[in-house]
């Protein structure tokens, strides 16, 4: 998937929409749309908000969650499963206006209380309803939050860390040892990923263990996929680097490879290296949680945002928001961090619009 | 050009063979014994004498370079074995299933075609109108929605919501579109069973071409000789087709090429979400839920194979159309 759109437009070389949107800009004022779409483009307030809650979510989620996570929680043991789920799910508006009424009609109180006392009373313990086994879908979502920004913290920086050294080396010293690294990238590209990370994790496991941590299998095979995404823009900017004076300088001076690559290249390359990160991420987070929705990912009892996803599947019936809210977060999230990597690819290295 | 192609077939050529390289060392590396992933987890009902047998099948008692060329010969002979939880042959399986996950494949890269490259072209041409407008917003969408939470979202529209407005509803043809509850078999599709799927599958690379060809449209109508053929007074329907889009267009022919070898990938998880009878369903749910490892195998080699020659060749079909790329 990400490998296709790398390839297809390295080598079309051919701008992106966003070059010619400059003289868009510059006769902006007379369409609301146009300029709706400038400022968006150029303040993504609304996705930097998103992300910092994602963030916020993952870091203190946990802690704060109304519900556990695992263990379903019933207000009332006399409703069936049904009934509880539909209680829940009405604060949330409900598909239709007829299905809302129809919902409301139909809900029968045990206790003697009045219907709408006792669907305000869940409404208000499960702010997102509750799943197909009264788990609170809120409390899922946040724990679950923590896995996109485990992806990001973990495989995309390892992966970074690892693309970045290996295009570095290749860049620098050229010769054979690029020649191998370009082929081992293409081969690399050539492999469907997905089935790949489906046969890792069945061999291997879902979670292996990493000294005294039970790592999740996934964080690994992101990193996999990851690393060749950074390979050859940041080789070409290598290429370009090396040749530049400064760096013939620093040679005649006496200075050594590794201080070379590490003072002179390095700093040369990481505006680079974070735009190509911010525009892998969204790609990253997809990845996992299709991973996670076929079953090859994080599994069911932790809450990932696609395992949550593939279990309310199958309820969609009688009850949409078990699959439509972690579905809309996922979406949301890869949304905003489209937005933000575009918006930072502006911002640090607009050439990068041909190249990522 | 025969260099080109010689080095690409090459490449593909060391792309199976360290794919297939690959998969041997992960099968034979894992910590357990490798005959412990090709039995049921809990053992039943094997005897000490057929687990030898097994073994013996494995070539354990030779060396391991031996054991992947011999190996290598069973793939390539398709004998993968048997499925360990349905006791059919694992090609036969495949052999059956793979016709509907093709179909799949091609609908949606038609649909990513068909909508990704027109779309492109109006917007460029009403570049800041409300049409581009809206087909960049449909863009955006697709380029953030992954594929089953599309597929989710249009099973609940069409199978859930349609059916329960009534029958004079303006929408009410819709339901044309829904799928049938339950499993069916590849004999029973109908060409309406394919739209949701397709669209599904399709959307997010129909985003991508979109803002492909836009782009690239854009950029030609910008360019000197587009102004020049305005200047001598050509007619703008004669200077959009005839000289922009023909230009325009070199990027997005190649790049939906390339892209049809990476649908197979997202067709597995629409077929999943779908109760589509293709592969994907064989290798995910079935082979990954009930711990079936020949039959995983088999279908990622296959898999495997068919992704290379898709890719291959729209390489080389990329060179033909546009022949700068050879001088790199």
């Amino acid at each position: 998937m990400a490998t296709e759109a790398d390839r297809t437009e390295t080598t079309t070389g051919s701008t992106t929409e966003d070059a010619a949107q400059i003289d868009t800009y510059t006769d902006r004022g007379s369409n609301p749309l146009t300029l709706a779409w400038y400022y968006l483009r150029r303040y993504p307030i609304i996705p930097i908000f998103i992300l910092a809650l994602l963030l916020i979510a993952a870091i203190i989620g946990p802690y704060v969650a109304p519900f556990p996570r695992d263990k379903g929680f019933s207000h009332d043991r006399n409703l069936g499963l049904w009934e509880r789920s539909r209680a829940a799910y009405i604060p949330l508006g409900g598909t239709t206006i007829a299905e809302l009424s129809y919902r409301a009609c139909d809900f029968i109180d045990p206790n003697g209380g009045t219907q709408s006392e006792n669907i305000a009373q869940c409404g208000k313990l499960h702010i997102l309803g509750a799943d197909h086994t009264g788990r609170d879908i809120f409390s899922r979502l946040l724990h679950g939050s923590r896995i996109s920004i485990a992806v990001v913290t973990f495989s995309l920086t390892s992966g970074m860390i690892l693309g970045t050294a290996v295009a570095l080396f290749s860049g620098y010293y050229g010769g054979i040892f690029d020649e191998l690294v370009t082929r081992f990238v293409d081969i690399w590209n050539a492999l469907p990923f997905l089935m790949v990370a489906i046969v890792v994790t069945q061999l291997f496991g879902a979670k292996i263990e990493v000294l005294i941590w039970k790592v999740d299998m996934l964080l690994f095979v992101l990193m996999l996929v990851a690393w060749v995404g950074f390979v050859r823009v940041i080789r070409a900017q290598v290429f370009v680097l090396r040749e530049l004076d400064y760096v013939a300088a620093a040679r005649v001076a006496g200075a050594s490879d590794i201080r070379i690559i590490w003072r002179h290249l390095v700093p040369g390359i990481m505006n680079t290296v974070i735009v190509v990160a911010s525009l892998n991420t969204s790609g990253l987070i997809l990845a996992e949680s299709t991973l996670s929705f076929v079953g090859a990912g994080i599994q069911p009892p932790t809450p990932a945002w696609g395992v949550m996803t593939n279990e309310g599947r199958d309820y969609i019936l009688e009850a949409p928001h078990l699959t439509l809210v972690p579905g809309t977060a996922i979406f949301l999230v890869v949304l905003s961090m489209n937005f933000f990597g575009d918006w930072l690819r502006d911002r640090l290295d607009p050439r990068l619009r041909q190249v990522a | 050009m025969f260099r080109f192609l010689a080095g690409r077939i090459l490449t593909s050529l060391i792309s199976v063979f360290g794919a297939t390289l690959a998969i041997f060392i992960l099968v034979h590396v894992n910590p357990k014994d490798p005959r412990e992933i090709f039995v049921p987890q809990s053992g039943y009902g094997l005897t000490q004498e057929s687990w030898n047998r097994l073994g013996d099948r494995l070539g354990f008692d030779k060396p391991a370079p031996v054991q992947y060329v011999e190996w290598l010969g069973r793939v390539f002979r398709l004998d993968f074995g048997v499925s360990l939880g349905l006791q059919i042959d694992v090609w036969d399986i495949i052999k059956g299933r793979l016709g509907a996950t093709v179909q799949l494949g091609v609908g949606g890269w038609l649909i990513a075609v068909l909508m990704g490259i027109p779309t492109g072209v109006v917007a460029a041409v009403w570049r800041g109108g409300i049409f581009d407008y809206l087909a960049r917003f449909v863009a955006l969408v697709g380029q953030a929605a992954p594929a089953f939470v599309t597929g989710i979202v249009m099973i609940w529209l069409f199978s859930v919501n349609l059916t329960a407005i009534s029958d004079d509803s303006p929408f009410a043809f819709l339901r044309i579109f829904a799928m049938p509850a339950g499993g069916r078999t590849p004999d029973e599709l109908r060409w309406k069973e394919y739209v949701l799927p397709c669209l599904a599958l399709g959307w997010g690379s129909a985003a991508g071409l979109m803002r492909l060809t836009r782009s690239s449209m854009l950029e030609i109508l910008d360019s000197e000789f587009v102004k020049m053929a305005r200047a001598k007074g050509v007619g703008n329907t004669t200077v959009i087709f005839k000289h922009a889009l023909r230009n325009a267009l070199i990027a997005p022919i190649t790049s939906m090429l390339l892209l049809f070898a990476g649908f197979l990938n997202g067709a597995l998880v629409v077929e999943i979400v779908f109760s589509w009878p293709g592969i994907g369903q064989v290798a995910l749910q079935e082979a990954v839920q009930n711990n079936d490892f020949p039959l995983l195998l088999g279908t990622v080699i296959i898999f495997l194979m068919y992704f290379l020659v898709f890719a291959t060749l729209a390489d080389i079909l990329y060179t033909v159309i546009d022949p700068r790329v050879r001088l790199r």
